[in-house]
Parts: C-alpha cells; structure tokens; sequence
C-alpha cells in the first residue's frame, strides 16, 4: 500500500475521490420525484433517416406512448391492432408464469440457477415483436422473452433449464443460456456484453452479403462499461451496420446500481450521440413505446440508414438471480414506488379502456399461462431435472470442442467413461 | 517426407516465394474459391497490411470482402465471431501478436466455446492471422510469441508455419477449417529462413528448397509434423523460426539430428514425436517463448509420460528468457546457437 499522499499545501486544494451511492439504500423512504417523467405523446418521431444531430433530445428525454388515461398518445403510436396487442401481452403474461414456475423449481432443488425478468417484458416481448422473426437475436441474459415472441417450446427452454437428457445444449450451459439458430437466437454468453460487437458482425456480414435481415442485440446498462460494448458502437458507426443496439437500464446491476456505469452523468442513450449513432430513450415499462422505438429503428436499418442504440429505462422488479437477495443492498419500496408502472398491468389496462379485454379474460388468460407452464414443466421432468443422473452420455462432455475429437480428448474421454464405471459399476448408472 | 506425403497438389510450377507472399497468395486463393471469405484487420485494406500480406487483394477482390478495420482488436475478434455465426469465413488480421490481447475474452470465451456451449448450433470458422516472435529489433511490443495462452484454450486450434510452401498450404487448410485458428506467423522469417547467426548475411527464401511453392490450390491438414531431417543422435521438437535456427546449430555441430517442425501445436501430432523419441531416445525441445508454462513444458510432460522408457537422459528446453523482450539486448534474449548449442552438448554427454 502507498504512503498517504502528502496533504495539499495552501496554494491547491486536496482532491476528492466520488464513489457514486445510490439515493435509497435498505429501509429508506423512497421517493423518485427526481425521475423525470414527460407526458405521454410529446417526443416528436422524426424520420427514421434522420441524422443522430437532429434528433438529440431524444436521447435525453423519455419516449412514451401509454399515458395515465391507459390510451395511446402521440406520434409513437404504433397503432397496433387489438389483436396484435392481446398477442403481446399474451406473451408477456406467459413470461411472468414462466418465470414465477422456474424461480420455484430453482428453490425446489430441480436446478442450480434462475433470472427473472419481472417489469422488464416489454424491452424483450414488444421489441422482438417489432423484428421479423428471421432478423437475428444477440440477447443477454434477461431476454427470455424473446424465445416466448417468437414460439420457442417451453419445453425445450425447461429442458435446458434442468439440463437433462433432453436438453439440446447437452447440459452444457448454465440454466438460461438458451441458443436457437432455428429461431435466430444466438448462443448466450455467461460473459458480459460479448455479444455486443457480434451483432455488429453479424449485420456487417448481412450488409456484405446484400441480405436485407438485420441484427438486434441486448445488454444491461451495467455491462455497457465493457469495452465490448464500446467497440461494438463504433464498429457500428464505421460500417453505418444494420443494427439496434438496445440497452435495458433496470437501474440495478446485481447490487450495483446504475452510477457505477456512468448513470449519474448522463443518460445511456446519450453514448449513442457520441459516436454518431441515432439514440433514442424509451419507457421500458411501455410496451407500446417499446415496440414503436424497435420498429423505427428496424426501419432505418433495414433502409440502410444505419445503427441505433435505444435505451430501455426500466425496473429490475426482483434479485438479480436466484442467487441475489436484493434486500440487502436496496430499498424495498423501490418496486412500489417505481414512477414507470408495471408493464403488463400498463398495456392490460389499455386494452381494457379500448373495449378490447376486461379482468376476467385477464384473469382466465393467466390461469391458462400457470397451468401451461405447470403441464410443460411436469413434462420436462420425465426428461430428469438437474443432478438426478438423467444426463447425456458422458462421451458428449467431449464432444463440439472441435469439430472433430482430436487425439487428447480421445484419451480423455476414455478415462472419464473409465472413472464413472470404476465408481458405479457402469456408465450410466441412473440412466 | 518434406510435406509431400500430407498434401494434394493441384499445380506444379516451380516458383520460389517468400513467406509473405505465399501468404498472400493462399488468401487470394480463398478469396476467390469461397465467397464467404472476408479479411479485416487494421491496414489491410487499401494498403494492403504493414507487413504486405494482403497487397492487391482488395483491389483484385472488392471493399466488401477485404477491409480496413477500427483499431480495436475486441471489436476484430467480436465482429469476426458474428461473421461467423452468419455463415462467413472471416480472416481477421491482428497487427502484431503483442496486440491481441484486447481480443482475448472474444478468442476465449467466444469463439473457443460457441460450438461447445450451442452444442454445434453455432459455430466460428475464424482464422486470426498474426505476424509473431522477434529477432527483429521490435522491443517487448512486436516481439512476443505468445502461442501457449491458445494452446491451453479447449477448443482453439493454434498453426504457426516454418516455411512459404507450408505457410500457403497450412493457411488455405486453416480458413477451411470449421474451429477457430490461431495462425502465428514467424515474422522473422517472412523474407528468409534465419539461421540464428545474426552476425552473418541473412539468406533469401530463394535457395531454401520450401521456396518452391506450387501454384494453385493445395493444403496441408492441420495435426501433422514435418520431418525436416532425419538423423538417430536426438529428437527436436521446434516450430516457427527455431526450426531453421535449430537445423543450423545442429548442421554446424555435426550433429545428427531427428529434427520435427510441429507445424500444428494444437492438434499436436504426437504420434510423430512419439516414433522419433523411441528412435533416438534424446528430446531437445525450443522455442522462442517465455520459458515458465511455455508450450515446451507440455511437450516435456507429453514425452515423460509417453516415451519414459526410451528416454536416454533428461528432456531438455531452450526457451526465452523469462522476462519481456528487450530493445537493446534482443539477441542476448533470442534462444540463439549458444543456448541451442549448450543443450545439445549437455544432452549427448549424458
């Protein structure tokens, strides 16, 4: 450790080092009247060929569409029919099941590890929703809703989750770390922001190859401090990529909150700005304004007018995983008192003043959600849950390293297949 | 069997080429058999590469599949992994070897694992390219031969040539190649197969036999050595440039040596060092790298384990000093005749 510095004299002041704090910390009163809240409907939509220079406040400023009336305001309107918006919420629904059903698997013993994504469905549902289905995905962690929008089986997603002998990715990954090509879902990283300057990448190769699908990726506003991210931005600028680089800010990244990526400077659309990329800010919990923001900048992408980062301001409603206990670093009163609402709740609460759904149907919808989820759920277990031997063989542990198994895997896999029947007697012992 | 054996040739003029320029000509082969391949990297575009190696390709083969790059090494590797998963070949160039470290997580935890963890949903056909080593006056940053941070990553392949004919063959059957390939090229030798007595004239490739490189299309399968001398008094295992500094020592001593340029250190071709330690029963192992955890401490453990009783004495390593490369004493640092040369005494006095 330094010697302490040696104390300023008279003529310069003694420097002072800022760790940022968070406003609430566990049992504060929390009052968020510092977030600034404009009226739904007043962010003007410019063109989406707009230059990122004439269109700067958008990316200080808030886009939303859901006003307090629960009707759609303003130019962001998408106008979606009833039918499109009972779809995503259908969807959104169904992700808040799923996610309630795994969370207890988890505490149930059948698997390591679960993410929710409470308050955060719209930034995955509607903005997918606003893709076609072949444009491709790099989403980080919290995206399952994603899959959902786009019909992935649950089943197959339990599969993995358990990491049984159904599982697609062989047990391989993590539980979440859902991949998909059929579905344009790229391979999730367990490391942050990785997938950023890929989905540049990816839309370069799209553009090299005269293709006219674009790529979209996700990251949370606390991995926006990797270099990865900033490295994807400016690829993204260089190549004018057709690309949506989206941000979901939930304010929290495990205990962290969003100050120590910069949140207390400026906002996260505004990195945009910097390197000449079209920004704009969104009300994360607005699914109508999700999807509005996501398909302008499909738009301008796919018109070859280049990237756009959006911020998805946001709530992280629950922990940060299974393994969190977020009341040991926040206020509680946090959720309660979050200024943007609760996505589902806004775009139910809009159906519902558009004469287009009511609570029981409501009500009915999400029974129908819990008892699907419970049915598929009860399914995958046939295929085994985490740790209760029904597993792939073991020789797949050595496979997909390479393409083909070299010599030292050989030998290696030989000895593991070796140890387990010195150990049980056979292979497989359970299975 | 100089290279013969392992490869598929389909031209046979006789020309002789430099390291570079066999380089160039395996990637403008590429270029034009597979309209997926593209080449990136910082300088490659119009200028054709600080090092020459890909001059003319994007004139002859259009900005869309050779271009210039930000500098930004994670940005080379991560845009390259998702050209990948598009369906490309990317060819990304780093600078330097010294300069990949920013790419590193995109190399290690990406490109290494995609196929593993999307179990083969997703795949990156990467081929990174990087001029490496020193005896070039480069200081500590253009002189590193980092080979042993990839060689100790599952599933990267890691392929450094010695010679132009295998430079072209072993990189055309690295950019086909379905799993990410670490390419190191011995910039030392891209002009001439240095013999590692600096204080004499540097030769030209032109009188070296490997010169001869055919025109064309041919490749050489990643995971074989080349037998660049038989001889029954010891094995050399080497690769790069101390394939040729090591043939020199040994021509100079008189010494008869079995000497395998590894060309592939993973996959590693361990049958054939297999079968010339049974036959000699001595090991000198060098390279250029660091000395602690370098890939000759594998290759030690490969043959103690494997060839123990055939070993007549002590596996010995002619490394690197363990300390970064210095400006002013680059020769004092490079494993050069001296070092080579002692090993080799100790090794036949036992």
């Amino acid at each position: 450790m330094a010697e302490s510095a040696k104390p300023a004299d008279s003529n310069r002041a003694g420097l002072a080092l800022h760790v940022p704090e968070p406003t609430y910390r566990p049992g504060d009163r929390v009052d968020f009247a510092h977030i600034e809240v404009p009226p739904a409907g007043a962010q003007p939509r410019p063109d989406e060929s707009a230059q990122p220079a004439q269109m700067r406040e958008l990316a200080y400023s808030l886009v939303r569409v859901l006003g307090d009336d629960n009707l759609a305001h303003g130019p962001w309107n998408p106008r979606l029919s009833p039918d499109t918006l009972r779809t995503m919420l259908g969807h959104m629904a169904l992700v808040r099941a799923f996610d309630e059903r795994m969370f207890r698997s988890q505490r149930q013993g059948k698997t390591s590890f679960y993410m929710k994504c409470t308050g955060e469905e719209a930034t995955s549902v509607a903005a997918s929703m606003a893709l076609a289905s072949d444009d491709m995905v790099f989403p980080s962690y919290r995206q399952q809703g994603i899959l959902i929008a786009r019909g992935y089986p649950l089943l197959e997603m339990i599969n993995q989750i358990y990491s049984n002998r159904a599982d697609k990715l062989k047990g391989r990954q993590l539980p979440i770390m859902y991949s998909s090509r059929e579905h344009s879902f790229f391979s999730i990283s367990g490391n942050l922001a990785t997938q950023c300057p890929q989905a540049v990448g990816w839309a370069m190769a799209s553009a090299i190859k005269g293709d006219a699908r674009i790529a979209a990726t996700w990251v949370g506003e606390g991995s926006t401090a990797e270099g990865d991210f900033h490295a994807a931005c400016t690829f993204a600028a260089v190549y004018n990529a057709p690309v949506i680089l989206n941000v979901i800010n939930n304010q929290w990244a495990i205990s962290s909150f969003s100050g120590f990526a910069g949140g207390e400077r400026t906002t996260f659309a505004a990195r945009g700005l910097g390197y000449g990329i079209a920004a704009l800010r969104v009300d994360g919990n607005d699914a109508l304004a999700c999807f509005a923001a996501a398909e302008w900048a499909a738009n301008r992408a796919r018109g070859n007018h280049g990237p756009t980062l959006i911020e998805y301001f946001t709530y992280r409603a629950e922990g940060h995983s299974t393994s969190d206990d977020p009341s040991g670093y926040r206020s509680a009163q946090e959720r309660e008192e979050w200024p943007l609402g609760d996505p589902v709740a806004r775009l139910k609460n809009h159906l519902i003043a558009l004469g287009e759904w009511d609570k029981e149907r409501h009500a009915a919808m999400d029974l129908e959600c819990a008892e699907r989820v419970k049915a598929t759920t009860k399914e995958a277990e046939k295929n085994g849950i985490l740790g209760h031997g029904l597993h792939h063989p073991f020789h797949t542990m050595f496979e997909d390293v390479y393409e083909n198994l070299p010599w030292h895997l050989e030998e290696q896999a030989a000895q593991a297949i070796r140890e387990r029947i010195t150990k049980f007697g056979s292979e497989r012992p359970f299975g | 069997m100089t290279a013969s054996p392992d490869t598929v040739t389909q031209a046979t003029a006789e020309r002789r080429l430099n390291m570079i320029e066999a380089i160039n000509e395996a990637l403008d082969i590429m270029l034009t058999r597979d309209p997926d391949v593209v080449i990136m990297g910082e300088d490659v575009g119009y200028f054709g590469g600080v090092f020459r190696a890909t001059a003319g390709l994007q004139e002859k083969h259009g900005k869309n599949r050779v271009f210039d790059t930000p500098i930004s090494e994670c940005g080379i590797i991560g845009a390259a992994v998702g050209m990948g998963a598009y369906g490309l070949r990317p060819v990304p160039e780093i600078q330097f070897a010294d300069y990949i470290y920013p790419g590193l997580d995109q190399l290690i935890s990406e490109a290494a694992r995609l196929r593993y963890r999307s179990a083969g949903d997703y795949i990156a056909p990467l081929t990174v390219r990087s001029p490496f080593g020193g005896g070039i006056f480069g200081g500590q940053t253009h002189s590193q031969s980092p080979e042993a941070l990839f060689t100790h990553v599952a599933g990267l392949k890691t392929v450094i040539p010695a010679t132009p004919y295998d430079a072209k063959g072993l990189l055309i059957a690295a950019i086909e190649d379905n799993d990410p390939v670490i390419f190191f090229e011995p910039k030392r030798i891209y002009n001439g197969p240095f013999s590692g007595y600096y204080d004499k004239p540097v030769e030209p490739w032109k009188k070296h036999p490997d010169s001869v490189v055919p025109e064309g299309y041919y490749r050489i399968p990643l995971g074989k050595a080349r037998h660049v001398r038989e001889g029954e008094a010891l094995t050399v295992l080497t690769y790069g440039t101390m394939v040729h500094v090591a043939q020199a020592v040994c021509a100079v001593k008189g010494v008869d040596a079995d000497i395998l340029d590894l060309r592939t250190l993973v996959p590693l071709d361990i049958a054939a060092i297999e079968a010339s330690v049974e036959k000699t029963g001595r090991v000198l192992i060098v390279h250029e790298a660091t000395r602690t955890s370098g890939f000759g401490a594998e290759l030690s453990a490969l043959v103690t384990e494997r060839c123990f009783y055939h070993l007549e004495a002590p596996v010995e390593r002619v490394t690197g000093f363990d300390t970064p490369y210095p400006h002013s004493l680059d020769w004092a640092y490079f494993p050069g005749p001296v070092r080579i040369g002692e090993a080799i005494d100790k090794l036949l006095s036992e």
